[in-house]
């Protein structure tokens, strides 16, 4: 076939609370280790009503940058940096002249420099300081995270942030995707990163009423709602033909990405949206609903964004719904939010490989509307030819990507 | 009527979505079109009012079958009132 260039990833990092590599992360989601604990980033979390977060733990920034550089990096850009830096590794690229040029950064996230702007208003506000530190700005614009990696990577191509809330990383890859595909670049540096634990951000999370006390436990009965989740996951994408000819290591091949806003409610989910973001997956791969063996859902654990999940997929697959395998990731790293998505694809993608589907933990038995196999508790063996990512934001934002096996 | 009466029905005025004047104790919530968001709106602003805490989450929680009526909702806040000040 010619004249399509088809899109692989050849490289994948990952900064999660299950580990701080891609592997780690990996090797902990098949075991169906939880990432959850005590919320110990914000200050005073004693007057907090939430007390349980998806932390990524023992995150040593001097590990990974200079203290001088640390001025210039909030939280969201020293994860996000990390990963693209493990990311570029694994793919065990250099971006020389010119293939800096024409290498794109797209980064997805949610709600930005959290950590800066919670720090900054507290000494503003609480402890009435007149002044904050110089780089509050450039530190909490939600480009921090592309500009870094743009930075810190030497990539000099097209550059920028997505924010869709919950589907930004998601949104991220698939632009990132499509300008590959398209040839308008001949790599790409793509994924999202969220560091929102902060005690502004889980006030406003605890005002929304969606939270779960103390575990997530998505299309279980007696599901709570989420648990908010951080992290950063990072993957490298080039054209298949530009990856054969130098040799790399191939982890999946991204075959379709589709798109959709509900234009309904800014909260409820849409079936009629996250319909649309399914088949406009499939119809963008060539891909038909029998050909899906595994749904990386979107799966937050709240109640309606499960039920709704899954009236979505028996609409998208009719009967052969029932066939299946569908996990929430976020039952055991959280809701990272901007970042969700590339955290769910870089599971996704070492699920299809690996042919292991990783559980939904804390799954505690069936509720009657949600009536699919969501591989609970424990991590299955299965041989996998395509698979689909789901992301549903708030605002009523829906992407999805779907990928395949690459042999 | 009671002072959380009147400050409940302030309220619920402001975020119910259909034509009702005035409201009354004996109104239904589902009846005032009161959706999701409405009432986790209107939890913040019944707690912001009387300077209580109210527990509720929206995934286990639903105004519809917790509190039937505004009279409903004016009684759990007089408890919680009450609560506050013992």
């Amino acid at each position: 076939m010619t004249g399509v260039t088809r899109v692989v990833v050849t490289g994948l990092g990952a900064v999660t609370p299950l580990g701080h590599t891609a592997a780690t992360y990996w090797a902990n989601l098949k075991q169906g280790v939880s990432g959850l604990g005590p919320i110990t980033l914000t200050v005073t979390p004693e007057e907090l009503s939430q007390k349980v977060a998806a932390e990524v733990k023992d995150f040593d920034p001097l590990k990974h940058f200079e203290e001088r550089e640390l001025s210039t990096l909030d939280r969201v850009s020293q994860l996000a940096v990390v990963a693209a830096r493990e990311a570029i590794a694994h793919a065990a690229i250099t971006f020389d002249m010119p293939l800096s040029l024409r290498t794109a950064t797209i980064i997805g996230t949610g709600v930005g420099g959290q950590t800066t702007l919670d720090e900054s208003f507290r000494r503003v506000y609480r402890e009435n300081r007149a002044r904050v530190f110089p780089l509050t700005i450039p530190k909490l614009m939600a480009n921090a995270p592309a500009s870094q990696i743009s930075m810190f990577c030497g990539l000099r191509g097209p550059a920028f942030a997505v924010a869709s809330a919950c589907a930004s990383a998601t949104h991220a890859i698939g632009i990132a995707f499509q300008m590959v595909r398209s040839g308008q670049v001949d790599c790409a540096v793509t994924g999202g990163t969220e560091a929102c634990i902060t005690f502004g951000t889980l006030r406003g999370w605890e005002a929304m009423r969606v939270m779960a006390p103390d575990a997530c436990r998505p299309f279980s009965i007696d599901r709570k709602g989420l648990i908010l989740g951080e992290g950063a996951a990072m993957l490298v994408l080039e054209p298949l033909e530009r990856a054969r000819a130098r040799g790399a290591q191939i982890f999946g091949e991204i075959v379709g990405f589709g798109m959709s806003a509900d234009a309904a409610d800014l909260t409820a989910p849409d079936l009629g949206g996250m319909t649309r973001a399914m088949e406009g997956a499939l119809s963008d791969g060539k891909l038909n609903a029998q050909d899906i063996q595994y749904v990386n859902a979107h799966g937050t654990g709240t109640a309606v964004n499960d039920a709704t999940e899954t009236q979505a997929l028996h609409q998208v697959f009719g009967a052969y719904a029932l066939k299946l395998a569908v996990s929430s990731t976020k039952s055991m790293v959280g809701h990272a939010l901007g970042a969700a998505g590339a955290l769910e694809m870089v599971a996704m993608l070492l699920t299809v490989r690996e042919s292991v589907v990783p559980p939904t933990i804390g799954y505690l038995g069936p509720d009657p509307a949600c009536d699919l196999d969501y591989v609970p508790n424990e991590a299955r063996a299965m041989s996998i030819d395509a698979a689909i990512s789901n992301s549903f934001a708030f605002g009523g934002l829906n992407a999805v990507l779907a990928v395949k096996k690459f042999s | 009527m009671s002072d959380v009466a009147a400050g409940v029905i302030e309220i619920i005025t402001k975020k119910k979505r259909v034509e009702k004047s005035p409201v009354e104790l004996s109104d239904r919530l589902e009846a005032l079109g009161m959706e999701s968001l409405d009432a986790v709106e209107m939890i913040f602003d019944l707690e912001e009012k009387f300077d209580i805490e109210i527990p509720y989450n929206a995934n286990t929680n639903s105004p519809r079958t917790e509190f039937e009526t505004v009279g409903d909702v004016v009684s759990a806040i007089e408890k919680l009132v009450a609560k506050k000040k013992s």
